[in-house]
């Protein structure tokens, strides 16, 4: 088995003949229905809640703030999240009351017969309004988290400058919309709270109802079911949606599920962070980038979830892949009214990186000079360093990639061919536009070393062996790579790997399943772990990399041990060590952000039609430098996705709030593009292994959200020779574009 | 929720003839539209009259010299699959190839279109353009009503409660123009931000758009002017006749701005001095 074939996803079977149970297949004799009543208010005093006369109430359970038993709060990095409002509410849909019944129909009809009166107060609908105290609901200022990264001296450089460029960049939110919405289902099982539901970190979800119930971690048992998507909307909700679940399962004595539908999932869950972003940009005569000031502001929403860490990855990417000495990045993330918003792929990167894209293509512009070869005189070479300080030691030529993409996507011609399209045409206008970007594999920082990531690969009584992760496969493939790494370390075939459902009373902590860590963190720590267990069995000839066993075959070695050890446990282990190379200092923000990045050159063409305004991107090549491509399907299928995604967020999807709250909660008015509104994606790698990773990959699940978006407004500019600042850029919103003079 | 579920015409007449008052019943003919918003529903109230075991009476349509007559079942894909329909009424077909997607043209029905009331619903405009005449029965009668009559205001029509739609008639012309755009967020699944259909045939000339008034409206006073040859030079121009036709507002789909000036834009590429 190598450890590149491209084998068939090991959960496509099931999920193709429909045996693949979500959390809403499962079907519990005897459960009920949960749901939730929500704040009709951005900010508030809860007053009274009134209780229909027409319903029989005393056939329900109602739970609120009331029935919490330990400390009214969601676990995160801060626990300022109450499960329920008591007294004062921060967003609408804030949940306040939680219902249950045996019927879902009867549970739908009460939750529309209570009503919740509520005192407004002022809110914040805008992180950039100027505060007044009655606004202020966190710290002094409502600042959540502040990030300064500096290197060199920028002050000294804009004052001798022969050119100084500035420019705002503003992205909108964005919805996840998974295929199967959020769910879990809690349940009683041998004296424990089992939770079950689609989730992406069965370990927070363990964390935060432990924290919540103030109760030991084995009192509770979370499961994860088949996950039909994520993209990391599963990774911090998921925690509320338990405690909800098991506080209503505990007060009703029976089973609850709580399966949100569409209007409801997209109402209250998290988005993408919107952001501004300023840039003030230092650049000589010969377009080199002399000093980069950089102001990243994200709306956090009403708490503080994981604001901090996407505020961080947003700033560590902000100055783009490029050499500049003198930098200072300076981000903060703000509460406002609005429903908090969370993990999204990309996690703040694809903010900051869309206005370093931008960015580039203006400065060219300013200076007269083509945006490739700006981009080709910037981009980082070996020995230089990144705003953090990380210097770059790998071989990636990025040059070279720029370069590829254009070759690959014949840049040359079509633009000659578009200068006589543009000329001619009544209504049809093309333009190509292109972003070089990177994005950063694993968790940022001292992330992983905190983590202490464990895997265990169990050796089983018939010669089989088991994966052991906390790792969830939410359609992007991770039992496959998984099963891959270890069949090719162990030399097993295939069928002879399996890999457990994550269930924390099985697994060890391997970490979320976030950040583009899973194939390279945890897969390299499942090979260790392969190596571990291979010593076990005492068949280790040692010679290199690839352990084997000698003699005889790994899988009688394994069934040998369990002869000579009947009924115990054979588990290889590994456990996340920092490389020594890795140095990074949490409070000045310097040193090694990453243990590696993954490296990016997008081309998109577009067509604009000027009676529509619509904007349909054409073509698109996607070319990126990613260690190792583990499985090519799979990882096609993760590029193919990401650039959609991305298109979606640059074109299509416009949430738009009402009281801070997406209004527009239905998949008919939220567009997502369609196939029919895709170019084709034409996906291709380079590799450059690391020795982070298994095999030399690294991560890429979050890499394809970044740059679509920058390169489609590139060329969007192109075409129609004007400077756009803002996505998403709905049809509406070029019509005004163009209207007025002003073209930003 | 009570369903009903006649066999034949007749059936399906005497009920509707024998709703109370204030409880009619409603006709399921696709049910796409209807079951959009079916577990939101209160469904104690609904009284439903499903028509599909009509089929074999009324989704057959039939094209003759002087015209072509929909039944009250035709779906979309009924008529995109018609080659003869194509040719003789090809603005029938592209409206309908953009209906939803082809889950939605399979089991979507022109009359659900016209019966659902929707001030975006796509293929009324091609329709009105062709000068359909909407067939209304009952036990008591059987009368036609021009489609451009049938709406009387938002989600209002002149159909009465013991009525069925059962056929949908547009006449055969010589037409000189006939074309139709659809502007919708996506290539597919997508409800109009607006739309317009433009016949000239020996009778004069017909826009009909969706989407920028309450009711899918013909555009009377931009008719007027091109019958009167006006030759707009400039796309203000024509939005400035346009305007006194139609009354788009700002919604969640997009903005009355937009739906005016581009459905004027539209129009005027189409229609204007320098168009095709
Ligand atoms: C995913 C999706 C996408 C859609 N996309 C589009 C689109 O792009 N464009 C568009 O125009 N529409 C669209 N629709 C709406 C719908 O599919 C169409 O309006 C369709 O034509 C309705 O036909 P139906 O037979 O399904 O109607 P039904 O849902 O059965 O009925 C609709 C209404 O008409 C009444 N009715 C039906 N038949 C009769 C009759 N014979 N006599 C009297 N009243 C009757 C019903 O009582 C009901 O009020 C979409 C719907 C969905 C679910």
């Amino acid at each position: 088995m190598s450890i590149a074939a491209d084998i068939a996803r090991v959960d496509g079977g099931a999920k193709l003949a429909g045996t693949a149970r979500f959390v809403d297949d499962l079907a519990v004799p005897g459960v009920w229905h949960g749901g939730a009543i929500r704040s009709p208010v951005a900010r508030g005093r809860i007053k009274h809640i009134r209780f229909d006369a027409s319903i029989n109430w005393n056939k329900f359970v109602v739970v609120d703030h009331r029935d919490i038993p330990g400390p009214n709060e969601v676990a995160l990095i801060e626990n300022d999240q109450p499960a329920l409002a008591a007294g004062e509410v921060r967003h609408m849909h804030e949940p306040i009351v939680l219902l249950a019944h045996p019927s879902i129909g009867q549970l739908r009809r009460a939750l529309r017969a209570v009503q919740v009166e509520i005192d407004p107060l002022p809110a914040v609908l805008d992180p950039r309004r100027p505060l007044t105290p009655e606004l202020v609901q966190y710290g002094p200022d409502n600042v959540f988290k502040l990030i300064d990264i500096r290197k060199g001296d920028p002050r000294e450089v804009f004052a001798r400058a022969p050119h100084v460029i500035e420019g705002e960049y503003q992205t909108g939110a964005q919805e996840h919309v998974y295929l199967e919405t959020q769910g879990v289902l809690a349940s009683r099982e041998d004296g424990r709270m089992v939770v079950q539901g689609s989730v992406q970190c069965p370990y927070y979800v363990l964390d935060a109802l432990t924290h919540f119930f103030g109760e030991p971690r084995d009192a509770f048992r979370v499961v994860q079911t088949a996950v039909g998507g994520g993209f990391g909307g599963k990774e911090e909700y998921p925690s509320l949606l338990a405690i909800h679940a098991v506080l209503l399962a505990n007060k009703a004595g029976k089973p609850v599920k709580i399966v949100y539908d569409r209007q409801e999932d997209m109402a209250v869950t998290t988005k993408r962070h919107p952001s501004w972003v300023r840039h003030r940009t230092a650049v000589d005569r010969d377009g080199r980038l002399l000093a980069m000031e950089i102001d990243v502001l994200l709306d956090g929403g009403a708490y503080v979830t994981l604001s901090p860490v996407v505020l961080s990855r947003g700033t560590i990417h902000a100055a783009g892949p490029y050499h500049c000495e003198n930098t200072h990045i300076h981000g903060e993330v703000r509460l406002t009214n609005s429903p908090p918003y969370g993990a999204f792929r990309g996690f703040g990167a694809p903010q900051t990186l869309f206005a370093v894209e931008r960015h580039m293509d203006v400065i060219a512009e300013r200076i007269g000079m083509d945006p490739l070869e700006l981009r080709r005189r910037n981009l980082l070479r070996k020995g230089q360093t990144t705003a953090t300080g990380q210097v770059f030691r790998e071989d990636t030529d990025l040059v070279g990639l720029l370069d590829r993409a254009l070759q690959l996507s014949d840049y040359d011609q079509r633009r000659n061919g578009h200068e006589q399209l543009n000329r001619t045409h009544r209504y049809l206008r093309r333009g190509m536009g292109v972003a070089t970007f990177y994005h950063g594999a694993g968790f940022t920082g001292a992330g992983e070393t905190h983590l202490a990531s464990e895997v265990q690969v169990a050796g089983l009584p018939d010669g089989r062996v088991e994966v052991l992760t906390a790792q969830t496969d939410m359609g992007q493939g991770t039992t496959t790579i998984l099963t891959q790494i270890a069949a090719d370390r162990l030399g097993l075939a295939v069928g002879e790997v399996l890999v457990a459902t994550p269930d924390t009373s099985r697994v060890p902590n391997s970490g979320p399943t976030v950040a583009s860590r899973t194939a390279m963190v945890v897969g390299k720590l499942v090979a260790k772990a392969c190596d571990d267990l291979i010593e076990r069995v005492g068949s280790n000839t040692g010679d290199g990399d690839v352990a084997r066993p000698k003699g005889t075959s790994l899988q009688d070695a394994i069934r040998a041990w369990h002869v000579t050890h009947d009924g115990k446990h054979l588990l290889g282990c590994a456990k996340y060590r920092k490389p020594a190379s890795i140095e990074w200092d949490e409070k000045t923000y310097r040193g090694d952000a990453y243990a590696c990045f993954s490296w990016a050159a997008y081309v998109a063409e577009v067509e604009v039609d000027l009676r529509t305004c619509a904007v349909r991107v054409i073509d698109f090549v996607a070319l990126q430098e990613v260690g190792k491509v583990l499985n090519q399907t799979l990882a096609r299928g993760q590029i193919q996705g990401g650039v959609a995604q991305g298109i979606g967020w640059a074109l299509y999807e416009n949430v738009l709030l009402e009281n801070g709250a997406m209004k527009n909660c239905q998949m008919t008015n939220y567009i997502i593009p369609g196939s029919g509104d895709l170019p084709p994606i034409r996906v291709y790698f380079e590799e450059q292994p690391t020795p982070h990773g298994p095999g030399g990959a690294k991560g890429i699940g979050e890499l394809p959200i970044d740059g679509p978006a920058p390169a489609v407004i590139n060329a969007v500019c192109d075409a129609l020779g004007m400077s756009i600042r803002s996505i998403p850029l709905t049809p509406e919103r070029l019509l005004d574009l163009l209207g007025s003079d002003a073209g930003g | 929720m009570r369903l009903l579920t006649p066999t034949t015409l007749n059936e399906a007449l005497e009920y509707l003839a024998a709703a109370p008052a204030g409880e009619p019943l409603i006709p399921v003919a696709g049910g796409t539209d209807l079951l959009v918003s079916w577990h939101h529903h209160a469904k104690d109230d609904w009284n439903l009259l499903d028509l599909s075991r009509l089929h074999d009476t009324l989704q057959p349509f039939r094209l003759t010299d002087t015209g072509l007559q929909l039944g009250g079942l035709t779906t979309y894909w009924d008529v995109i699959s018609s080659e003869e329909v194509g040719a003789a009424f090809p603005l029938l077909s592209e409206a309908a190839r953009q209906v939803g997607a082809i889950q939605i043209q399979t089991r979507g029905t022109w009359a659900g279109n016209i019966g659902n009331s929707s001030p975006a619903a796509d293929g009324v405009p091609v329709m009105m353009a062709y000068d359909a005449l909407v067939v209304l029965q009952s036990l008591r009668e059987r009368r036609e009503v021009p489609l451009d009559r049938y709406y009387t205001g938002y989600k209002q029509t002149v159909r009465r409660p013991d009525e069925l739609i059962v056929a949908i008639h547009m006449p055969r012309r010589r037409r000189t123009v006939e074309w139709f755009h659809k502007v919708g967020a996506r290539a597919a699944q997508a409800i109009a931000k607006l739309g317009v259909a433009v016949v000239q045939d020996e009778c004069g000339w017909r826009v009909a758009a969706n989407s920028v008034a309450p009711v899918v409206c013909r555009c009377r006073h931009l008719e007027a002017a091109l019958a009167d040859g006006v030759a707009f030079a400039r796309v203000e121009d024509l939005q400035a006749i346009l305007s006194k036709d139609v009354s788009p507002i700002d919604d969640l789909r997009s903005t009355a701005r937009y739906r005016e000036s581009v459905l004027a834009r539209l129009l005027y590429d189409k229609l204007g001095a320098n168009g095709d």
